[in-house]
């Protein structure tokens, strides 16, 4: 187990280290840096001497050591747009994503699996037809346009929820919350669902389809012959065994909600990170760029790795067989 | 077929063989499939026919008058039937801007979708086949890059190609860039596919006798072993499509796309979504509402495509 583990911890940094490069590469060699920081009249000798003094004229893998050094410190340098240093931004922004993140994935799973659970168990029942036809048109919806049809409904027509930012924010220490407030509650309903309603379709065709295939085996078939109460089989027999692929996908979803929340954020103007990052590529505001998606890959990378620890603990499969590990990362 | 068994192949013509095959009959007898073929074929028609078929030419300004602006669709109070949908701010005839709409976005999903396919198969190919170094390092990048969703992957390209192409020049090559980034965005899952069937192919018999008499790797490649991943290419390719519409229409909506001046559906939404709040709804519903009548018909296309296609559901 240790060796499977450590051998995924040297992915995840191998990972790491190929994005850091990425955005190594986009920071020193998209546009020149010294142009984007002097004015236009500098003369020669002091882009010169500013390339000295940023460091430019080192050795590749110098610059490339101190980028990493950096990075790893949370230094991204100073956005073009803003003046401000770049840590700052995105610190202040993330509470606003991860609250958004969260109460989707929550939403997403809430609804999600039991909805799944019970389209599998009940299969041919009209209720089951309908909520699969209607996640299939789930699946057809851009995220912006479920935004902008929410928006429609109950911002324009019937008044009802805000459509831009999110409310009344509480500052606890450096993390600013919306949940303490009513209008907080109200701005959070709207990009939440339109965040999760993606997710939700996937983890209930997934849960729907493993259900049906756990129910179509032997020992389920066995515990019915045994006469045991359709509840236990349900949940305690079959449930229990789609964890496996359930898990996986949940936990590679709340990476992509990160990366779709670029989009909700952008129809909502939530003041998070994403919307920081799209304002930074229409601007070109290169450290912005690099430094979110450092920041992201470095998000999905300890999902991954925590998805994969957490296979352990759900799958005592293996536990004894790691060759079945190895191939499960599909 | 078992009716003739030396495997002689009988003359017949191949619009028959088409309606007598498996395929065509799965097809036939499944309703909603029939009625999204339909639906995208209108789509594409419409799309290719464009100058003729739309009733307005939303890009010729001496035909647009900002009178007609803000035209309510054809069924509402002020509405007139000349805007069967309506006008936008400038006049412009709804369902015409649709059209050319689709056209742009048609013409960006297939071209992303043809480019991710030739690298992600072409790559596949050559990993599977040849092995050693070059599959290591063409599967590392792939995994490397799903591990990212390709929503963001195309952000990124998008964005860094933007800075790199002069302002002058950024509208004019909006698309060629789309096309990249959403390209390069989803090559890793074809690459997958063709490298697995290549690895299965590669030891077979057949494979190892054309080895054998000489035939060159390339050929092999694209004789023996190319045809044997068609089908599950074609799967994620219609699949594909529907995802590069998505992700067209999502990054030009984000305002990092398909540029105003020649809008793509995505486009279209983004302009429209201004007016939402001063009730000109239709500006930006009508086009929200094809595109996502296009991406089901497409989706549900590469449904049964799956289906009828996979040889254990038969």
């Amino acid at each position: 187990m240790t060796a499977y583990i450590l051998q995924r911890i040297f992915q995840a940094l191998a990972v790491m280290v190929v994005v850091a490069f990425v955005s190594f590469l986009m920071f020193n060699f998209v546009g020149d840096p010294v142009d984007n920081m002097v004015g236009q009249e500098a003369s020669y000798e002091d882009r010169e001497e500013m390339r000295d003094r940023l460091g430019l004229n080192d050795p590749f893998v110098v610059q490339f050591a101190r980028f990493v050094g950096n990075a790893v410190r949370g230094e991204f340098g100073i956005s073009y747009r803003l003046q401000r240093p770049v840590a700052t931004l995105i610190s202040e922004r993330m509470p606003a994503t991860l609250e958004l993140v969260g109460a989707s994935a929550l939403l997403s799973i809430l609804i999600g699996i039991p909805l799944g659970v019970y389209t599998g168990i009940r299969r041919y029942a009209i209720s089951s037809r309908v909520i699969l036809t209607l996640s299939l048109a789930g699946v057809s919806l851009p995220t912006f346009v479920i935004g902008i049809l929410l928006i429609y409904v109950f911002s324009v027509n019937l008044g009802w929820l805000p459509s831009f930012g999110r409310g009344q924010a509480t500052q606890i220490g450096w993390w600013s919350t919306s949940f303490l407030t009513v209008s907080g509650w109200k701005a959070i309903i709207m990009p939440s669902i339109t965040l999760a309603l993606f997710q939700m379709t996937l983890i209930l065709r997934l849960v729907r389809s493993e259900m049906l295939e756990v129910m179509r085996t032997d020992y389920i078939k066995f515990a019915r012959a045994r006469g045991l109460p359709d509840r236990l089989i349900n949940f305690g027999h079959a449930f229990k065994n789609t964890l496996v692929p359930v898990i996986t996908i949940i936990g590679l979803n709340v990476g992509s909600l990160i990366a779709f929340s670029i989009i909700t954020e952008t129809v909502f103007q939530w003041p998070g990170m994403g919307f920081l990052f799209i304002q930074a590529v229409g601007f070109a505001d290169v450290p912005v760029m690099a430094a979110y998606l450092v920041m992201v890959a470095a998000i999905f990378v300890a999902i991954n790795l925590i998805v994969d620890i957490l296979y352990f603990v759900v799958d005592p499969r293996l536990r004894v067989d790691r060759t079945v590990a190895s191939g499960s990362g599909e | 077929m078992s009716d003739n068994p030396l495997g002689v192949s009988r003359p017949t013509s191949l619009l028959h063989r088409i309606l007598d095959s498996d395929i065509f009959y799965s097809f036939s007898h499944s309703p909603i499939t029939v009625l999204s073929a339909i639906v995208t074929a209108i789509f594409f028609l419409a799309a290719a026919f464009a100058p003729w078929v739309a009733p307005h030419n939303p890009f010729d300004p001496a035909t647009l008058d900002l009178l007609d602006a803000f035209t309510p669709p054809a069924w509402e109070e002020d509405g007139s039937t000349k805007f069967l949908l309506g006008t936008d701010d400038q006049g412009r005839d709804i369902l015409s801007t649709i059209i050319y709409g689709s056209r742009v976005s048609l013409i960006v999903g297939f071209s992303a979708v043809l480019f991710s396919v030739i690298l992600g198969v072409g790559l596949g190919l050559l990993a599977g086949y040849l092995g050693g170094w070059l599959e290591t390092i063409v599967m590392r990048m792939a995994d490397v890059q799903l591990t990212i969703p390709a929503i963001l992957v195309a952000l990124m390209i998008d964005g860094v190609a933007r800075i790199l192409v002069p302002v002058h020049l950024r509208d004019e090559l909006a698309i060629y860039v789309l096309i990249l980034a959403i390209g390069i965005s989803d090559w890793p899952r074809y690459a997958r596919v063709t490298r697995g069937a290549a690895l299965v192919e590669r030891n077979k018999e057949y494979v190892s006798a054309a080895r054998v008499i000489g035939v060159h790797p390339i050929k092999i490649m694209l004789r023996h072993v190319l045809p044997n991943v068609l089908g599950p290419v074609l799967v994620l390719a219609t699949i594909g499509l529907a995802l590069a519409i998505i992700t067209e229409a999502t990054l030009s909506f984000l305002g990092v796309g398909v540029p105003p001046t020649q809008p793509s559906l995505g486009t279209l939404i983004r302009i429209g979504n201004n007016f939402l709040f001063s009730g000109e709804w239709w500006i930006t519903l009508f086009p929200s509402i094809a595109l996502v009548i296009l991406v089901l018909a497409v989706n549900l296309l590469g449904d049964w495509l799956r289906d009828a296609l996979n040889p254990k559901l038969r």
